[in-house]
């Protein structure tokens, strides 16, 4: 639960960035460069967090990096976990040719190092916060598909589904009002920790310089950026890693809570 | 058994046809290759030739045909950059990527397995929950950000240890670290888990009453039918390990293929990118490929699935 606390926490930043931030995210101000945080000697109060190499507020920073790195993580999950769940649950019903031809797809996606792949395509098509998302839904639909595909198979070799096929009912029915109901609870389990998978990809790219475009703050961006300032500034890469830590464990944490929620044969 | 080999050999050469057949259509994913390469500072005509040169300009069917003749034979193609057949840059590079695997591994297993197991053995106790909520944390930091800070720590602060390049063993130290801790966490879980599936085994139940000591149970008995699931996801480690750790060899400037593919994709150097990508599924389906077969031969119940 305190995932989920640390998670709404976070959440409400990235929602109210623009009203609770001490400054804009790009104003530079080269007088005021590689300021140290608050508590360190030379630092200040309206620089809590200390600015970057080009005098930006490093606080105001973080703040709107979490607006990236959420809206990426849940847009992700929402593209690529639905169609890999839809895909898996049409290959687990209709079997056959269709399934197939999906479980060799999932085969294909799964040989591929997603992260190797992403950063290929990134360079290819170029940075946008589009493109990200693309490249990051589609290293994430193939874990939901084995998923939805191995739950609705033992789904439908239940007494109820066979009830449900004698009284006429549709395909389509069937889908919607069995199925479905009966196969969300491990895939919201995937859900949450895809989403902490997509959050450290997303900064990954930032950070390999091939994600969301520069201008835009994120905390792998700042992270990349802050590197070379190691020596002299380690707040600039050091603040950014532990927002982004924080979130990756509270997800992880509320994914752990969910997997024991929906199976407590693993918990005592 | 012949029939289940034959099966996973077929299913491996699909996959790698399929990987070969994206990783060239990459190459026009961005529209015309030739400009993508070349740049913009080159004038019409130069761009004409380079593209005559590359063979960019025959039919795409020709050139795909071509593409896996030439894969077929061991021929990756020439790096445009570099003027050097790309399966001989991907050569120079790979015994530094395999050093670090090999210490990335010698650490995961080392550390992951042991401590899932007392976790397990232990449930609920004091070790069992600092160890998780460890894992838990060591799950959460993305990579990069744990290089950086290995770096500031023991190169910058204490000056303890090298922090970029290859060479001695002290080069390999933190890369290694950086480069293990996500796995070992996750396998540290999954070993976990799996011990506990296990320990409510009959057979666990019967070495017990036979008299057995509790360590000979654990690891004799127990360990190694929980192993099964761990040996899957530490081929996936291997297999993904070896096609180039991406950004554990960025930030510590390890000439593995990791940082040869970050290259490669930088300067726009296709025929490079189409070699290292191909190649890493290369290996990640062999390597899985040997770690299915090599179940077939310990459990006869999967051979006859």
């Amino acid at each position: 639960m305190t995932g989920a606390g640390v998670l709404g926490f976070l959440v409400i930043l990235a929602v109210a960035a623009p009203f609770i931030s001490p400054h804009d995210p790009g104003s530079i101000d080269i007088r005021a460069r590689l300021m140290p945080p608050v508590w360190m000697d030379g630092g200040s109060w309206s620089h809590l967090f200390g600015t970057d190499n080009v005098g930006r507020d490093v606080l105001t920073r973080i703040i709107y990096g979490a607006r990236v790195s959420l809206f990426i993580g849940i847009s992700t999950i929402l593209i690529g976990g639905l169609s890999g769940s839809l895909l898996g649950m049409v290959a687990g019903y209709f079997r056959g040719r269709t399934e197939t031809i999906i479980m060799r797809l999932v085969d294909i996606q799964m040989a591929f190092p997603s992260i190797l792949l992403a950063v290929a395509i990134m360079a290819l098509v170029g940075p946008s916060m589009m493109n990200v998302i693309f490249v990051l839904s589609l290293s994430t639909w193939a874990p939901f598909c084995r998923v939805a595909r191995g739950q609705t198979l033992h789904v439908c070799s239940q007494e109820y589904i066979t009830a449900a096929e004698a009284l006429g009912l549709k395909d389509f029915a069937i889908l919607l009002r069995h199925v479905i109901p009966n196969i969300l609870s491990p895939l919201i389990v995937v859900a949450s920790f895809a989403l902490a998978t997509n959050i450290i990809n997303e900064a990954s790219l930032s950070f390999l310089g091939v994600g969301v475009p520069p201008s835009t703050p994120t905390w792998g961006g700042m992270l990349g950026e802050g590197r070379n300032y190691l020596r002299i500034a380690w707040w600039v890469s050091t603040l950014p890693g532990i927002a982004l830590m924080m979130c990756v464990y509270s997800v992880n944490m509320l994914g752990d809570w969910l997997r024991d929620f929906y199976d407590p044969r693993l918990i005592d | 058994m012949k029939r289940f080999i034959a099966k996973r050999l077929l299913q491996a050469v699909f996959i790698l046809w399929a990987v070969a057949t994206i990783a060239f259509g990459l190459t026009f994913l961005s529209g015309d290759p030739a400009t993508l390469m070349i740049g913009d500072h080159w004038t019409a005509e130069q761009i004409a030739a380079f593209r005559d040169h590359m063979g960019y300009d025959r039919p795409l069917l020709v050139q795909y045909g071509d593409f896996l003749g030439r894969l077929v034979r061991g021929d990756f193609g020439v790096s445009v950059r570099q003027q050097i057949p790309v399966i001989e840059l991907i050569w120079q590079r790979f015994p530094a990527t395999l050093e670090l695997t090999a210490a990335a591994l010698f650490l995961i297993i080392t550390i992951s397995i042991p401590l899932g197991v007392l976790s397990a053995v232990k449930r609920n106790s004091l070790a069992d929950r600092i160890t998780m909520s460890g894992a838990l944390i060591a799950q959460s930091v993305p990579t990069f950000w744990l290089g950086i800070i290995l770096i500031l720590v023991f190169g910058v602060t204490l000056r303890w240890l090298p922090v970029s390049g290859r060479g001695t063993f002290a080069h390999l130290i933190l890369p290694a670290i950086t480069l293990a801790t996500f796995s070992t966490a996750r396998i540290a879980r999954l070993v976990r888990s799996s011990m506990l599936d296990v320990l409510g085994q009959d057979y666990v139940r019967t070495a017990r009453a036979k008299g057995l000591s509790n360590w000979r149970v654990y690891f004799v008995h127990a360990l190694r039918n929980a192993l099964i699931p761990v040996i899957t996801m530490l081929g996936i480690e291997i297999g993904s390990l070896l096609g180039g750790a991406l950004i554990t060899e960025t930030v510590f400037a390890w000439p593995g293929i990791g940082r040869l593919t970050l290259l490669a994709i930088q300067a726009r150097d296709l025929p490079l990118v189409q070699g290292v990508i191909t190649f890493g599924a290369l290996i990640f389906v062999l390597v899985n490929l040997a770690v299915d077969l090599s179940y077939s031969l310990i459990d006869p119940r999967i051979r006859n699935e």
